[in-house]
C-alpha cells in the first residue's frame, strides 16, 4: 500500500467517514425516490427509507471494521477508555501498578546486571561481542591457569582468525600524592591494549608498539579519568608529569576517557602500565622471557565473522605446537577461549551462578505480582460486569470487549514497566554495596540499561499484559445479557469459576513464595556453614595486614631488615603471641607461586607435568596461623640463605607423591633446586573455601628471594586496637610507610564468600517481597469473599453461629488455600532447589530445616493475612445483612 | 435499469434469504455487468435474480467495503441519473478472476446438489 494512502487512512478518518455517510445518504435518497415513484407521498417515503435502513452509525461502524486501519483507531479509543477507567479507581490502579513495578523492576534490574556484568561488561570497548577471555589449562588440573608472556607472543604471531590478543593483569600500588596514600588498582597491559579495544585516551596517548618489551625499559602510565579528576584535580598539563608507582618514577602519557574502567569485571582500574614494567609490579621477578611463569590474563578479539569454535581450534593448534616445542614448560598444557560471561579470572565467574539464580527468582516474583494484579482485575471485572453486559447488549462483540480488557492490562503493564525501569536504574549499582570493598579499592559493578535490556523488559511487560488481560477476558465468556440484573451471590466457601480462578491464583502465589523462602533458607544455611566451616587455619585471634615494601621502593636487603625489625617490635607488643610474614594470605585475590616439581621415586604420567602451588612463609608461620603440623618441624630463623634448602608439604601432597611413606628427610625439586622436606602440615584452604584438598607446600621466605608483604599476627586484641599499635611501630622504623587495613582472618573468609552473601541477600529480599505480595493476594481474596457473602454470614449468625464459628470458618478457608499452596510449593521446591547447585555448601537441597522454616513463615504470614477479613466477618450485623 | 418493484411494499427480508458466502459472488456478478453504485448493486441483484434474492442494506455496504479492501472492486465518485453525487463500483481484474473461479465452483456445487436431490430410491 503506498505510504500516502496509509497516512491518508490513518489520519483522515473524518473525511472517510464523511464519504461513507454521503454514500449511505445517497442510498436512502434513491430508495425514497423509488418509493415516491410508486406513489408514496414524499414525507412518508423519506420516513420509510430511513426506517428500512436503520441506524446509519451502525453500518458505518461495520464498514469501518472492514478497513485495515480500523484496528488502530479502535485501539486509540480503547486506550482513552482504559485510561478513564483506571483514573476512576485510583486505589486499584496504584496498587496494581506498584505490584507490577516491583515485578518488572526486579526483572529489569537483573537483566541490567546480567547485561552490564556478564554479557557486555565493558561499554567503552568497541565490539565487545568479539572479545573473549583466554586462560591456560593443564591436563589433570580442573582449575584454569594464567598464561605466560612468551606463549602470548606466540599466539599473537600465529593466529590468523584473531584480530588481536591483549594482556591485562590486575595489580595494585599504594599511591602517595601529597600527604595522602591510598591503595589503587591498576593493570599491567600489552602495548596494543588501548588500540585493540578501541579506547582513545582523551589526553595524551596510549602505549606504542614495543613499549611492552625491554626489562623495566618503559616507565610510562596511562591514568583513569577518575584518578585524573580526583587525585590530580583535573590538571590540564598532566601529560608528561611523573608519578612514583611502586618506587619507580613513571611518566604519565595519557588520560583514559570517562566511563572507561578497564577490562576487569568488578574493579575499577585507575592506571595502566606497559608489560615491560612487570617486574616492578609483580612478585616473582622478571617473567617476560620465562615461558614457565604463568601470570597474565588475556583477551582475544576475534576477526569479524569468526566463531569461538573456529578461533578455539586455531589457538589449540598453536598450543599443541608450543607443547611440542617447549615440553619442559608446556607439557600437558593448552589454551582455552571463554565467552566474556564465563571469564574465569574476574567477578564475572563469581557472580554467574548468583545471577542465574536471580533470573529464576525474579521470574517468580513477576508471576506473583501478575497473579496479584490478575486478582485485582478479577474483582474489578466483577464490579464492571454491568458495564460489560450493557456493552454486549448494545451490540459490542466479545472480541471487542476482550481487546478493551487487554488494552487496560497493557496500560497497567506499561506503567509498571516504566516504574520498573526506574527501579532498575536506581538499583544498577546495588551489587557493589553487597560486595565488600577490599582495602578501599574502587569497585565497579554497574548494571547496563541498553536497548537489549529495554527490549527484554518490554517483552516481560507484554507477557504480563497478556496474563493480565487474559484473566478478566475469560470472564466475558460467561457473561450473559439476561443475567445482567440478577443478583450475584457467592458463599464464603466460594463457588463457580470465578472463585476457582481467584483461589488458583492465590495458591500459585503461596507456592511460588514457598519455593523462594525455601531457597533463601538453603542459601542462608549454606552461608552460615561456609563461614563457620574450618578453613584449616584459625579464623579468630589471627589478624592479617599488609606492609607493601615493594610499593615503597625498598630493595630486597632493606626490606629484609625492615621485616626483621618490625617482627621483633610486634612480638614485643603486649597481647601478641606470635607473628609471621608470608607472601600470600590464603583466600585472597592473587595467585600463589606455582612450580613444576620432581620427587625422588615418583614417576608422573607421561603427558602430565606435576605442577604444585606453594607459599613463601616466614618462621612461626604455622603456629601463628594455627595450621597444625602432623609431623616434623616448622621453619625457623635458622632456615636462611646459608643453610640447607627446606620445605614443608601438606598431607595431600605427602600422600600423592610419597604414597604413604613418611616424606620427612626426602627431597623435592622446586624450580630446579632440590629441597629437603622437614615437616608435614595439615590440609587447609588456599584459594577458596569450596576447593577440594589439593597438594600444596611451603618454603621459607628467606631462601626464596620473596619479600612477603602479608603480616599475620596471633593475638586476642581487636583489629582496631592492633591498628594503632602497628601503625606506631611501622612509623617508628619508617615514617613514610603506610599500613593497609588490619582484618581478622574470619573477615578474610567472609570476603572470599561474598558471592554467597550476595545470593542470600538478593534471594532473601526478593522472597520477602514475594511473601508480602502473596499475603496481600490472600488478604484480598479473603476480604472479597467476606464482603460478597455478608448475606450468608448474616444468615449463619441468625441461625445461631457464634463469632468464633465465623472466625474459624473464614480462617479455615484461608488456611486451606495456604495449605494447598504449601503442598504445591513443596513439590516445586523439591524439584527445583538442586538448581542452586554451586551456591549450596554442605546443605542438602532437601534440607528439612529450610522446608520447615518456610512452612512456619508462610503459615504465620497467611494467619496474619486472613485474620482481618475473618474478624470483619464476625462483625457482620445479621439484621443488616439479611435486610440488604 | 429499474427493475420490477412489485415487492416494494413489504420490508426487506434479512440476509438469510441468501446462502451464506454467496453475497460476495452476487455483488461481483452484478458489478461485472457494468459500473454501479451501492443502491444499483442492490437493485441489479434483485433484477437478475428475478426478485428471488434481496440484499439487506446492512450487509451490502460492509460487503462492498470488504471487496474493495481486498481489491476485487474499485470505486470512484460519479453523478447518478438523478444528478446526485454517487460512488460507483467497478470490477477489477482480480475481481473478474475471482468471479470466474467462484462461478465454476458454484456451478459444480449446484449440479452436484441437483443430482443428489434428484436421487430416487430405485437408483440407490
Amino acid at each position: 500500500m503506498p505510504m500516502r494512502f496509509v497516512l491518508d487512512r490513518l489520519f483522515r478518518r473524518e473525511r472517510l467517514d464523511h464519504s461513507m455517510e454521503e454514500e449511505l445518504r445517497f442510498h436512502m435518497a434513491e430508495r425514497a425516490a423509488d418509493l415516491q415513484r410508486s406513489g408514496v407521498p414524499i414525507a412518508e417515503a423519506e420516513r420509510r427509507a430511513q426506517l428500512e435502513f436503520g441506524g446509519i452509525e451502525n453500518y458505518k461502524e461495520q464498514c469501518r471494521e472492514t478497513r485495515s486501519f480500523h484496528g488502530i483507531h479502535s485501539f486509540f479509543a480503547d486506550l482513552r477508555f482504559g485510561f478513564r477507567m483506571l483514573w476512576r479507581s485510583p486505589g486499584f490502579s496504584i496498587l496494581a501498578i506498584l505490584c507490577l513495578t516491583l515485578g518488572i523492576g526486579a526483572n529489569a534490574a537483573v537483566f541490567s546486571w546480567i547485561e552490564g556484568i556478564l554479557f557486555r561488561p565493558y561499554p567503552a570497548v568497541a565490539h565487545q561481542e568479539r572479545l573473549f577471555a583466554l586462560t591456560g589449562t593443564a591436563r589433570g588440573d580442573p582449575d584454569d591457569t594464567d598464561l605466560s608472556w612468551p606463549d602470548f607472543l606466540d599466539l599473537q604471531r600465529s593466529c590468523t582468525l584473531v584480530d588481536s590478543f591483549i594482556v591485562t593483569k590486575i595489580t595494585g600500588t599504594t599511591l602517595s600524592i601529597g600527604d595522602r596514600a591510598e591503595v589503587t588498582t591498576g593493570s599491567i597491559v600489552s602495548a596494543n591494549y588501548f588500540d585493540a579495544i578501541g579506547v582513545r585516551p582523551i589526553l595524551g596517548r596510549g602505549f606504542e608498539p614495543g613499549e611492552d618489551s625491554g626489562r623495566s625499559a618503559h616507565p610510562l602510565t596511562v591514568i583513569s579519568y577518575q584518578l585524573w579528576q580526583g587525585r590530580f584535580k583535573g590538571d590540564p598539563q598532566i601529560i608528561g608529569k611523573t608519578q612514583r608507582l611502586n618506587g619507580v618514577l613513571h611518566t604519565i602519557v595519557g588520560v583514559a576517557p570517562k566511563g572507561f574502567y578497564g577490562t576487569f569485571v568488578g574493579w575499577a582500574m585507575q592506571f595502566w602500565v606497559p608489560a615491560s614494567m612487570e617486574e616492578i609490579f609483580e612478585a616473582g621477578g622478571y617473567k617476560l622471557e620465562d615461558r614457565g611463569a604463568r601470570w597474565i590474563e588475556a583477551y582475544a578479539r576475534l576477526k569479524p565473522g569468526v566463531t569461538r569454535e573456529q578461533a578455539q581450534q586455531e589457538i589449540a593448534a598453536v598450543a599443541r605446537r608450543l607443547e611440542k616445542d617447549y615440553p619442559d614448560t608446556n607439557r600437558g598444557r593448552s589454551i582455552k577461549l571463554w565467552p566474556l560471561w564465563q571469564t574465569p579470572f574476574n567477578n564475572a565467574k563469581t557472580l554467574l551462578s548468583t545471577l542465574e539464580i536471580m533470573l529464576a527468582v525474579v521470574v517468580f516474583v513477576l508471576l506473583i505480582a501478575c497473579a496479584n494484579v490478575g486478582n485485582l482485575l478479577l474483582v474489578r471485572s466483577f464490579a464492571r460486569r454491568h458495564e460489560m453486559t450493557v456493552r454486549l447488549a448494545i451490540g459490542a462483540r466479545r472480541g471487542r470487549l476482550v481487546r478493551q480488557l487487554v488494552t487496560e492490562g497493557l496500560i497497567l503493564a506499561a506503567f509498571g514497566a516504566a516504574g520498573g525501569l526506574l527501579v532498575a536504574h536506581w538499583w544498577r549499582h546495588a551489587l557493589v554495596l553487597l560486595l565488600p570493598a577490599r582495602g578501599g579499592v574502587a569497585m565497579h559493578l554497574a548494571g547496563e540499561i541498553d536497548w537489549r535490556v529495554l527490549a527484554l523488559s518490554a517483552g516481560v511487560c507484554l507477557i504480563a499484559t497478556l496474563l493480565l488481560g487474559l484473566v478478566p477476558a475469560l470472564q466475558t465468556r460467561d457473561l450473559d445479557v439476561a443475567g445482567a440484573l440478577k443478583a450475584e451471590s457467592a458463599g464464603v466457601v466460594g463457588s463457580g469459576r470465578r472463585a476457582w480462578i481467584r483461589s488458583g491464583l492465590v495458591v500459585m502465589q503461596v507456592s511460588l513464595s514457598f519455593v523462594l523462602i525455601v531457597g533463601a533458607g538453603l542459601l542462608l544455611q549454606s552461608l552460615q556453614r561456609i563461614r563457620n566451616s574450618s578453613p584449616g587455619f584459625s579464623t579468630h585471634e589471627v589478624l592479617d595486614t599488609t606492609v607493601n615494601l615493594v610499593a615503597a621502593g625498598y630493595d630486597p636487603q632493606r626490606a629484609q631488615n625492615f621485616q626483621d625489625e618490625l617482627l621483633d617490635r610486634v612480638k614485643a607488643l603486649p597481647g601478641v603471641e606470635s607473628a609471621a610474614f608470608a607472601r600470600m594470605t590464603p583466600l585472597s585475590y592473587g595467585s600463589f607461586s606455582s612450580t613444576p616439581i620432581a620427587v625422588d621415586g615418583y614417576q608422573s604420567p607421561p603427558d602430565e607435568q606435576p605442577i604444585v602451588q606453594y607459599n613463601e612463609v616466614g618462621p612461626d608461620y604455622f603456629v601463628t596461623m594455627g595450621i597444625p603440623l602432623v609431623s616434623g618441624r616448622e621453619f625457623s630463623r635458622a632456615d636462611d640463605e646459608k643453610s640447607v634448602l627446606v620445605a614443608i608439604v601438606n598431607e595431600t601432597m605427602a600422600a600423592k607423591y610419597w604414597g604413604g611413606r613418611n616424606p620427612i628427610g626426602e627431597r623435592v625439586q622446586v624450580k630446579g633446586r632440590w629441597m629437603q622436606v622437614v615437616g608435614v602440615a595439615k590440609n587447609s584452604k588456599y584459594q577458596s573455601v569450596r576447593e577440594t584438598p589439593k597438594p600444596f607446600f611451603y618454603v621459607p621466605l628467606r631462601q626464596n628471594f620473596a619479600r612477603g608483604p602479608g603480616l599475620n599476627i596471633r593475638t586476642r586484641l581487636s583489629p582496631e586496637a592492633m591498628t594503632a599499635a602497628l601503625t606506631r611501630e611501622v612509623h617508628a622504623i619508617d615514617r613514610n610507610l603506610a599500613l593497609f587495613e588490619v582484618i581478622t582472618l574470619q573477615e578474610q573468609v567472609d570476603r572470599s564468600t561474598s558471592p554467597q552473601l550476595v545470593a542470600v541477600t538478593l534471594v532473601g529480599v526478593l522472597s520477602g517481597l514475594a511473601l508480602l505480595l502473596a499475603a496481600i493476594g490472600l488478604y484480598g481474596v479473603m476480604s472479597y469473599a467476606v464482603s460478597q457473602s455478608t448475606r450468608e454470614l448474616g444468615l449463619r449468625m441468625a441461625l445461631g453461629a457464634t463469632p468464633s464459628h465465623l472466625l474459624r470458618l473464614v480462617m479455615s478457608r484461608g488456611l486451606a488455600l495456604t495449605a494447598a499452596g504449601i503442598v504445591g510449593g513443596t513439590a516445586a521446591a523439591l524439584a527445583s532447589t538442586r538448581l542452586l547447585g554451586y551456591l549450596l555448601y554442605n546443605v542438602s537441597p532437601r534440607d528439612p530445616m529450610s522446608f520447615g522454616s518456610a512452612f512456619v513463615v508462610i503459615m504465620v504470614a497467611s494467619l496474619a493475612a486472613c485474620f482481618l477479613p475473618a474478624w470483619r466477618a464476625t462483625r457482620t450485623d445479621p439484621l443488616q445483612a439479611l435486610r440488604d | 435499469m429499474v427493475a420490477s418493484l412489485s415487492h416494494l411494499g413489504r420490508p426487506m427480508t434479512n440476509s438469510s434469504d441468501i446462502l451464506p458466502g454467496t453475497l460476495d459472488l452476487l455483488i461481483l456478478k452484478a458489478a461485472s455487468l457494468g459500473s454501479l453504485h451501492g443502491f444499483g448493486v442492490m437493485l441489479r441483484i434483485q433484477q437478475i435474480s428475478r426478485g428471488a434474492f434481496e440484499v439487506e442494506q446492512g450487509a451490502l455496504y460492509p460487503a462492498l467495503y470488504r471487496l474493495e479492501e481486498k481489491g476485487m472492486l474499485t470505486s470512484e465518485w460519479g453523478v447518478s441519473e438523478n444528478n446526485r453525487r454517487a460512488k460507483y463500483y467497478r470490477l477489477t481484474r482480480k475481481g473478474e478472476k475471482r468471479l470466474r473461479e467462484q462461478t465454476d465452483t458454484w456451478n459444480r456445487l449446484a449440479s452436484a446438489m441437483a443430482t443428489v436431490l434428484d436421487a430416487r430410491p430405485e437408483e440407490v
